[in-house]
């Protein structure tokens, strides 16, 4: 028994990785924990250059969540290349880039710089909220995300997953139009669209007025989306959303997820995804589940 | 490896001023000055976040920590009793860097005294304190214990000099002045020092992960985006864009 998965066929040791935007380039979790113990990591979400990200405050919790605003802040492909990249690669972790861009063209050009690195996976993120360039456009609307996919399929051989918003106008079509544009795969859901207002000052709590919700408040939903795109393409599929625990995880799993990422959840828990990878071994085991395959998208649908 | 989620035991958590407690907790910590940890007095979901709280005081494994009660984390720790477990991790940020053989001077605004108790007894009799407050002075008598001279003053004139802290100050009579605070107090104290003294500020920000992952307490500074948690909480004021 293991908890092995073969994703677009790459080996993850086990399910779990860390989702975009919540565990930097690994390095500050690495402190606490050899992440190498966790199946990948998505790293912090990329663009082709530098963003300082958004001003105001960038956090909110609300009952079991939080809303970020954080706007995509990074250091740029080519910094991330020469010095955050070396780390992880030295690490025995699947590795995922997350790329963000503002524009196709934008997307293209990172594309391009990360199909020249060791980097197996990108994450193509359609679907950051807090970028107004219209970052969010790309993933509500079905046929601007195809016209995006398409032209970053055409520059890069790596494997390359899509990450959905839960905002999209109709998420299975969405799914669609991502794979029909030559994705090999998807993750889902990015942050939900939300606002939370000061009325004390009368005026929204963030300075972009709208922020990304995420967190436990949100699974109930994420997975139902899961389960919807699950019965609309045929590609793998990694599940996002509030997962905090093995229970949660295992959820995902047999709602049709080959793969899951931890987010917000490592912010309440720095272990919280390593809990979550043997968790699921230990189910497995208590469950007499020799391969994950097995309980994979077991609800049907 | 650092180790996170530290279960210290609740020696004692007493209101000690109309909203303000100091919580002594007994474990496995350290930290100096202007350090800080997250701190989780509650399991299950809600509040999600655990809190940052500055180190207010450490002898041996015993950790103080002072603290507002202003919303349902500071609400569920103030209701720790005797002997229940809190978890930290920690200490986690840079910490206040001590000017030796330099005329020094500690100023702050309410809770900001929080962690400058800790830098005072470190410094016993070495630094002076001027410690301001809206309404009634707390941690008066530590702060004579261990200043070499103290100032206090209070908005509402509940003690000491009727006023603004930031208005008792005379940066020229001072080297280096270690500041925490609100964030008006600590712009007020930057304008006023210009670049006189060496002016360190204990910045603060609404925090998710408090080890520099997230992004979330981010400011801007001289020096390009910084992470209160992990760059700070402690700047130079110089560093700082104030107005962001």
């Amino acid at each position: 028994m293991n908890s092995n998965v073969e994703f677009l066929g790459i080996k993850f040791k086990n399910p779990v990785i860390a989702a975009s935007g919540t565990f930097g380039f690994g390095k500050e979790y690495d402190e606490y924990f050899d992440i190498s113990v966790l199946g990948g990591i998505s790293t912090k979400g990329l663009t082709l250059h530098e963003k300082i990200g958004n001003f105001g405050r960038r956090i909110y919790e609300t009952p079991s969540g939080l809303m970020n605003s954080i706007g995509l802040q990074n250091p740029g492909v080519d910094k991330f290349i020469q010095e955050e990249l070396p780390f992880l690669l030295s690490k025995d972790i699947v590795i995922l880039a997350n790329l963000g861009g503002g524009s196709i063209e934008e997307y293209v050009l990172g594309a391009i710089k990360l199909n020249e690195t060791d980097i197996p996976i990108i994450e193509l993120n359609i679907s950051c909220p807090n970028v107004k360039e219209g970052g969010m456009a790309f993933g509500i609307d079905e046929k601007i995300a195809y016209d995006v996919v398409k032209e970053v399929r055409m520059v890069t051989n790596k494997k390359l997953v899509v990450k959905l918003s839960p905002n999209a106008n109709d998420i299975s079509k969405m799914a669609q139009a991502c794979v029909k544009a030559g994705a090999d795969g998807l993750s889902l859901v990015n942050t939900f669209n939300a606002l939370a207002i000061d009325i004390y000052k009368r005026k929204p709590i963030f300075n972009n007025i709208t922020a990304g919700l995420s967190g436990p408040c949100i699974k109930p939903i994420a997975l139902r989306m899961l389960y919807e795109v699950k019965k609309a393409v045929d590609v793998p599929l990694i599940g996002i959303g509030g997962i905090t625990n093995f229970e949660d995880a295992i959820e995902f799993i047999m709602a049709g997820a080959d793969l899951i990422q931890v987010g917000s959840a490592n912010f309440r828990d720095i272990y919280a995804s390593k809990k979550i990878a043997e968790g699921i071994e230990e189910f497995m085991a208590k469950e007499k589940i020799s391969n994950l395959k097995e309980i994979k998208g077991i609800i049907g649908g | 490896m650092k180790e996170a989620n530290i279960k210290c035991k609740v020696l004692s958590n007493n209101e000690i001023a109309k909203n303000i407690y100091e919580i002594t907790l007994q474990g496995n910590i350290s930290g100096i000055p202007g350090q800080f940890y997250m701190v989780r007095a509650w399991e299950g979901l809600d509040p999600f976040l655990s809190r940052p709280l500055s180190i207010s005081d450490i002898e041996g494994d015993i950790i103080h920590f002072v603290y507002e009660v202003k919303g349902k984390g500071t609400k569920e720790l103030s209701s720790m009793k005797t002997n229940e477990v809190v978890q930290l991790t920690g200490p986690l940020g840079n910490g206040f860097i001590i000017k030796e053989n330099m005329r020094s001077a500690v100023v702050s605004g309410g809770i900001g005294i929080a962690p400058m108790i800790y830098l005072l007894k470190q410094n016993h009799k070495m630094m002076d304190m001027f410690a301001g407050f809206r309404a009634e002075p707390y941690l008066i008598d530590v702060c004579n214990a261990h200043s070499k001279n103290l100032y206090v003053a209070s908005e509402e004139g509940l003690g000491g000099y009727k006023g603004f802290v930031t208005e008792l100050i005379n940066v020229e009579d001072y080297d280096v002045i270690y500041a925490c605070g609100p964030h008006p107090m600590l712009e007020a104290l930057a304008e006023g020092n210009k670049d006189k003294a060496i002016l360190y500020v204990s910045m603060e920000k609404y925090m998710a992960c408090g080890i520099g992952g997230c992004l979330g307490c981010t400011i801007q500074t001289r020096n390009g985006m910084r992470r209160v948690c992990k760059d700070g909480p402690v700047f130079e004021a110089k560093e700082v864009y104030f107005d962001e």
